[in-house]
């Protein structure tokens, strides 16, 4: 499921046009996923406030969407691009590459909140794709 | 037996009411087949699948996506046994429709997001957590009956 030049267009296209409420979409995303997905709280015990809208969650959702942004730019090559922050997910994190598909289902759902008219079913697919294969980028150094 | 909140009750209940199916039904539908296009496979019949616009202007897609919505119903109006509400539905799924389980969660992502679109701001986290809550009660019925 690569992704096309199709696909490549539609991804640069929406995250050029939301780039701008990077932070907002990343602290909603990280937000739901902290909600919505509990198990996910277990990553943060060391943060005093996991409710949405709280400091540390609108940081970390904004942190989040750079690295997304970031992944956009490096499309083309997303394994190699992408090599430091897996090992940083992969041997300090230690997130189980299980919960990539959770905060991807939430961006979807956020985006598809704040930009609907632009947000239609191509878009979504190149999306997803895309998403998918920015986890399996970060996946690349875990085992 | 599945706990309900009273936000949980009150949040099924309005969502349902206010919602146009015939508009969600078909995104719904409509969205699945394009974002997951293997979906495709239990749609043989329903002719010009081609590509997304033909897909989202497609009258069967359409039709059926308002029959699946309806289907909801059931559940909306027996949040206190979907299990027992949905036996008939799980059985049709599995013995004659052979749909893979794994297709109604597909279904259930693209409704959800559907669904925050219409709502917007509305769509909070404790509404997402609430709708997709049920949504997990209701495929869990649809797969009760497969052996």
């Amino acid at each position: 499921m690569s992704l096309s030049a199709k696909d490549k267009l539609a991804v640069k296209t929406i995250f050029d046009k939301v780039a701008h409420k990077a932070e907002d979409i990343g602290s909603e995303a990280l937000a739901r996923t902290l909600f919505v997905y509990p198990q996910t709280k277990t990553y943060f015990s060391h943060w005093a406030d996991l409710s949405p809208g709280s400091p540390q969650v609108k940081k970390h959702g904004l942190t989040i969407m750079k690295g997304v942004l970031s992944a956009v730019e490096l499309i083309d090559d997303l394994k190699g691009g992408l090599l430091t922050l897996s090992e940083l997910h992969a041997f300090m994190l230690r997130v189980d590459p299980a919960n990539f598909k959770i905060i991807n289902h939430n961006l979807l759902v956020v985006l598809s909140m704040m930009f609907p008219d632009d947000f239609t079913p191509e878009v979504h697919v190149s999306v997803d794709k895309f998403l998918a294969q920015v986890s399996l980028a970060l996946s690349e150094k875990y085992r | 037996m599945v706990e309900w909140t009273e936000f949980e009750r009150t949040t099924i209940q309005d969502i349902f009411s206010k919602m146009n199916y015939d508009v969600v039904g078909q995104q719904s539908l409509a969205r699945c087949l394009i974002v997951y296009p293997w979906t495709q496979r239990y749609f043989g019949n329903f002719g010009n699948l081609y590509n997304a616009a033909a897909i989202m202007g497609n009258p069967m897609v359409a039709a059926h996506g308002r029959v699946v919505l309806h289907g909801l119903d059931k559940a909306v109006k027996n949040m206190d046994n979907i299990k027992a509400a949905y036996a008939e539905l799980s059985v049709l799924h599995s013995e004659k429709l052979h749909v893979d389980p794994d297709n109604f969660r597909l279904l259930g992502d693209c409704l959800t997001v559907v669904v925050a679109a219409q709502l917007g701001a509305a769509f909070t986290p404790e509404v997402q957590a609430a709708f997709q809550k049920f949504l997990a009660v209701v495929i869990s019925s649809l797969q009760r009956q497969y052996h």
